[in-house]
């Protein structure tokens, strides 16, 4: 209950922006960073929740930009259907890669391979077949309408962003109260102990694997109707993964409320040098390593986990 | 009738045999513990009984079916749950957290699975320890936990491995009246043990494994007096030796 208080104040603060300012620098930031969000949460249903390292989730984010893009460019879609679709489609890619790796029992790093390997066969794929542009890309044709999923103002898309990332947090939560959320933290803790007492680790694991997909998907639809391109570099490119993993890292992994604070904390961040620096591209990476090794080193648990230890320490105190 | 029937089962790592043509029965209701020297393949043997390993040969039935090599959620869900030698806590959760994965096996409901685990949680004396992360527990704390969670599940046989292995003799005495009340409420044991102390006070029968063969079965008092297991235990001609001391002081 508590946390569903969370998330409708969570809402009702963050989709209140719009209506306070329509200073397009704001709105821009918060649609951005609304965005990291998404994807950091998408990683923690796996990694987090699960302790599924995926270095590939871009996989997923390439298919879901590449459905989005192409049932409306190709089929002439409606986007709405689109995006539903392009769930469903990023869903269906981590089912069979689930289903392949956690068949042959790949666990940690060989995991992590594994999935890094995929989205780079991906890629190759998109870089190479003619219905995804090959290396052109594909561009949305622009068309300006609520129906269409293209907004005049910034604002549209904020709304639309919130609205998956209360999808998602919506998610978590649940499996914070759930019987498939206690077996997957289960599972990620430890495998063995977990199958003696009934769960079957399998199901567990590629049912995350479908829901973080999913929501991935749904990060790289997002993404397309933002920009009205895709290219194979931006959809199954290293980056988006990156930026997936390192958000929910530093926030605090398997956590509600970390993701968010992860994605917020490297988007302002990645701001602040990109106007330091001027437009040495790709300086964010270099930023989010620095910060990656220093999370690790000095707060394994996060931001979250700041949270975590301040609480013990005062409730000890007192 | 014998709710756990093995027969002739056994399993080999390359040139070891770690168990070799094991056949016993388990009685519904039974508390029999299963002893032997290290290396003997007890745990092996649970593994095979709880699906953890296939045997290459022989079969295992429970509660009439067969169950020879099926993965081991499948067999807790039919009622037979094994706990670890070496304790596995899901490290990161409270142990109400950690006694509810196993409860949530008959309750999908989180919060009927989380009173469930507070009633197993007193039936074995963790309750003042329900909100402390796992990895704070004591080690007979965690060996608590272990056979808690095993527990939650509600089996109908509970395979324990040596759930008394590290603890003081105090903690000993304290544990042996749980590992009794789960048998009185109608939950068949099977336990590997090394302290013979907890054999002797709580086993009906007792089976005895020695490089992979069983060598010897009964009450836990004929067991002990048996010339092949004392020699199993302390090497080659010391049954013998014993004998003669007994009989050059007597009391």
């Amino acid at each position: 209950m508590k946390d569903v208080g969370a998330i409708v104040l969570f809402v009702l603060l963050v989709g209140s922006i719009p209506f306070v300012t329509e200073s397009g620098v704001v709105l821009n930031f918060v649609m951005m960073a609304l965005y990291a969000c998404l994807l950091a949460q998408a990683w923690n249903v796996l990694g987090g929740f699960g302790g599924q390292f995926s270095f590939g989730h871009a996989l997923f984010f390439g298919t879901g930009a590449y459905v989005q893009a192409m049932a409306q460019v190709h089929a002439g879609w409606n986007p709405w259907c689109t995006l539903a679709l392009a769930m469903a489609m990023s869903a269906s890619v981590g089912l069979m890669v689930g289903a392949l790796s956690f068949r042959y029992g790949l666990k940690g790093s060989y995991f992590a391979l594994v999935t890094l390997a995929f989205a780079e066969v991906f890629r190759i794929v998109a870089l190479s077949v003619p219905f995804t542009g090959a290396g052109v890309g594909l561009m949305l044709p622009l068309n300006e309408s609520v129906s269409n999923m293209q907004f005049a103002s910034r604002a549209g898309y904020v709304w639309l962003i919130l609205g998956l990332v209360t999808l998602a947090l919506c998610i978590t939560a649940w499996l914070r109260h759930s019987r498939f959320g206690a077996y997957l933290q289960a599972v990620r803790d430890n495998e063995d102990a977990a199958r003696a007492v009934g769960v079957n680790p399998f199901k567990v694991k590629l049912w995350a694997t479908v829901i973080s997909g999913a929501l991935m998907g749904a990060g790289g639809a997002f993404y397309v109707q933002v920009f009205q391109y895709i290219d194979p570099g931006l959809g199954f490119g290293p980056h988006t993964s990156v930026e997936a993993l390192v958000g929910a890292i530093v926030g605090g992994m398997g956590t509600l409320w970390g993701p968010v604070v992860g994605a917020l904390a490297l988007h302002v961040l990645a701001d602040l040098t990109r106007n330091l620096f001027g437009q040495l591209p790709g300086i964010n990476m270099v930023v989010y390593g620095c910060v990656l090794v220093l999370i690790v080193m000095f707060l394994p648990r996060g931001v979250a986990g700041l949270g975590q230890r301040w609480q013990k320490k005062t409730k000890g105190g007192a | 009738m014998s709710l756990l029937q093995v027969s002739h089962v056994s399993r080999a790592f390359g040139g070891l045999r770690a168990v070799q043509d094991v056949s016993l029965e388990v009685p519904a209701g039974s508390l029999t513990a299963l002893i032997g020297p290290n290396g003997a393949g007890k745990t092996t043997l649970f593994a095979l009984m709880s699906g953890f390993l296939i045997p290459d040969s022989g079969s295992v039935t429970f509660d009439g079916v067969e169950i020879t090599g099926q993965a081991p959620h499948l067999n807790a869900a039919l009622g037979l749950t094994r706990t670890f030698q070496i304790v596995q806590p899901f490290a990161s959760q409270t142990v109400r957290e950690n006694i509810a994965v196993g409860a949530h096996l008959q309750h999908a409901n989180r919060s009927d699975a989380l009173h469930a685990a507070e009633a197993v949680a007193a039936r074995v004396g963790l309750e003042p320890q329900l909100d402390k992360p796992a990895s704070d527990l004591t080690v007979a704390g965690r060996k608590r936990l272990e056979l808690a969670r095993a527990l939650a599940t509600q089996p109908k046989l509970l395979l324990l491995d040596e759930v008394l292995a590290g603890l003081n003799p105090q903690e000993i005495q304290d544990m042996l009246p749980v590992v009794r009340g789960i048998v009185a409420s109608g939950v068949t044991v099977l336990m590997i043990e090394h302290v013979m102390q907890a054999v002797m006070n709580l086993a009906d029968h007792v089976w005895v494994l020695a490089q992979g063969q069983l060598i010897a079965q009964g009450a836990p008092s004929e067991v002990t007096q048996n010339t092949q297991v004392i020699e199993a235990y302390l090497g080659h001609g010391t049954a013998a030796r014993l004998r003669q001391i007994q009989v050059e002081t007597p009391q």
